[in-house]
């Protein structure tokens, strides 16, 4: 009984002969194994992740301080409020600015290191491996903790260190200074997932087809020829898709942000996710409509971001069936 | 000329050199790299005072122990230490086992409503979850799940669709036959799923682990809202964050703390090192 079940489940669609004779209910019935299957994941879907996602959509057409029960519906006035908040663009600008400059740095620094890395005969490549990816698997809030303590004015080690060497006269206050404290935390997030970039370069690296640079080599290429002629238009897709990559990670700097700076100071490191945190959890008027809608309109930013990178998957499957 | 009298001499020699320096500045590099764990461990032996008094030197004048044992008994962090391993382990188990479920069934069969279910599942791969913690934290709330452990391991557990989708295109890709000779041994569907397609995937059960260990370990703002009210079910980011508006000037007992809370993680990553950075490149193998 089993087996007739397996197989023309198998087969693709329901049963080719009889359909019609075939009720939705009995077909449902007769695929109850997979519905079994699928209705752990789908629970905690519907619980977590759409639940949320849909109500919050809701709750940004609210004027709501998320304790009360008095919501009020507003339309889109929360929207309208977002849009005017020179606050708010502040935020968005130093949330671009960060992914702007972090993730050139970020993906060309990771390229030129995993090159010299991919090198066979390089001694101590493991070593220094696991050195630069140490920070990847640490936890970001240990790491915003730890920072403010390596970055600190008084006794923090970097500033013994260029003190010591005469490199400034008078202690820099890395993360408390307006014009600093947000190149420091990207910086820091630079040094945090740089790992992770080279990772995904050295993956890269490792398709390129041995036979091509055998070849380069008996045709007698330098090396420089080899790099332009064979590594670079192998790689280019790939790099597209670890730049799209990278810049959807610089939109989820919350635990850094937060345990680094909390926003400050004057606001000059407040990314995006901190300031719908901070009307959300954290000001004396928690404002659960308004952080809301903060959320969505950020959140189709994102996702604009996002279908870029389906984009780019496409583009890369569509590259790689042709080769 | 002189090339092509002596060419393997003059190239070796050359790329020789250059290696030596490569590998001196990669040195320097990864020194600098990691100097920040170094000072937070020597910071953890040391006391506070000493911390901002001895500057660049990393080696405490005596070796403070007790920094250690401040972090783990009076600051609480054992318990810390608990829930998280709890929290993660948990999490780890619950999403290799749903994802694998549904990923079977998705990338298996034909059914009813098929399409529908992964289209819904697809469009919310790139809502970023941060910003629906509210209501998350408020359903929660409703079923009872705030200020237990249960509730950020459900959470965290939840939604992973890049898994689900990790899993349905590795049992697409598993020969037909293979099923097939266990279906005529009379295996029945759990038995096929079990038996035969579950061991085939540890491939992927590799990756998903590593993937979820990751997140689930590193989390914070998860914990953080679901702890508000009960600092004991703090994990180690949540901990160690309250740590410093609790205790203003314990420096040293902070990187104490710190410091503990990182060995495990390292501990993990060096068995573990393989299937962490194959897990990641993943991502961009597809």
């Amino acid at each position: 009984m089993s087996t007739v079940r397996m197989q023309d489940s198998y087969s693709g669609m329901t049963p080719a002969l009889p359909p019609a004779s075939r009720s939705v209910l009995r077909q449902l019935w007769h695929d109850r194994w997979i519905y079994l299957f699928l209705a752990p994941s789908l629970l905690l879907f519907v619980l977590f992740v759409l639940y949320p996602v849909v109500s919050s959509l809701y709750f940004s057409l609210l004027d709501w301080n998320g304790f009360t029960s008095n919501a009020r519906f507003i339309g889109l006035d929360n929207y309208i409020e977002v849009a005017n908040d020179p606050l708010f663009w502040n935020a968005f600008n130093n949330t671009i600015l960060f992914m702007v400059i972090t993730v050139p740095i970020r993906v060309s620094l990771a390229l030129i290191v995993a090159i010299i890395l991919n090198d066979p005969r390089l001694p101590f490549a493991n070593l220094f491996r696991t050195a630069l990816f140490l920070p990847v698997i640490t936890t970001t809030a240990i790491i915003g903790v730890v920072m403010t303590f390596v970055f600190d004015p008084v006794g923090g080690p970097v500033n013994r260190f260029l003190l010591e060497t005469g490199l400034v006269d008078r202690p820099i206050n890395f993360l408390g200074q307006a014009n600093s404290a947000l190149y420091t935390a990207m910086g820091i997030h630079i040094w945090k997932w740089f790992g992770v970039t080279l990772v995904y370069w050295l993956a890269a690296l490792q398709t390129v087809p041995k036979e091509l640079y055998e070849a380069a080599q008996v045709d007698g290429a330098n090396p420089r020829q080899v790099f332009r002629y064979i590594t670079v238009p192998v790689l280019l897709p790939f790099g597209l898709l670890i730049l799209v990559i990278t810049a959807l990670d610089t939109l989820r700097v919350f635990d850094l942000i937060l345990t680094l700076t909390g926003g400050g100071p004057f606001l000059r490191t407040e990314v995006v996710e901190v300031y719908i945190y901070r009307w959300a959890f954290n000001s004396s008027i928690p404002r659960l409509g308004y952080a809301s809608a903060a959320a969505v309109f950020f959140g189709l930013a994102t996702l604009a971001l996002a279908a870029m990178q389906g984009v780019v998957v496409a583009y890369l499957r569509r590259k790689r069936n042709e080769l | 000329m002189r090339q092509r009298l002596l060419p393997g001499f003059v190239s070796e020699w050359k790329w020789d050199l250059r290696r030596i320096i490569t590998v001196l500045i990669l040195l320097v590099v990864c020194l600098v790299w990691v100097y920040p764990f170094l000072w937070m461990v020597s910071a953890s032996l040391k006391t506070s005072r000493e911390i901002f008094a001895s500057g660049l030197n990393l080696v405490p004048s005596e070796w403070r122990w007790e920094n250690y044992e401040r972090a783990w008994v009076q600051a609480n962090f054992s318990r810390y230490m608990i829930n998280t391993v709890v929290i993660t382990v948990a999490t780890v188990a619950l999403v290799v086992f749903h994802t694998s479920l549904s990923g079977y069934v998705l990338g298996r069969f034909k059914f009813i409503g098929q399409r529908f279910i992964l289209g819904l599942l697809v469009a919310t791969v790139f809502v970023p979850l941060g910003y629906t913690i509210i209501p998350t934290v408020q359903i929660a709330g409703a079923l009872g799940l705030l200020n237990t452990l249960l509730g950020p391991i459900l959470v965290l557990s939840s939604g992973h669709v890049i898994h689900i989708l990790l899993f349905a295109a590795f049992f697409r890709s598993v020969p037909k036959e293979l099923e097939e000779a266990a279906v005529l041994d009379g295996a029945n569907f759990l038995q096929v799923y079990w038996r035969v397609m579950l061991p085939l995937s540890r491939p992927v059960i590799a990756t998903v682990s590593v993937l979820t260990f990751l997140q689930a370990w590193n989390n914070f703002l998860v914990p953080l809202v679901f702890t508000f009210s009960r600092p004991d079910l703090r994990t180690l980011s949540v901990g160690l964050f309250a740590f410093i508006g609790e205790n203003e000037i314990d420096w040293s007992g902070m990187a104490a703390a710190a410091t503990l809370s990182l060995i495990p993680i390292v501990l993990v990553f060096f068995f573990a090192q393989r299937q962490f950075v194959e897990g990641l490149a993943g991502a961009v193998k597809q």
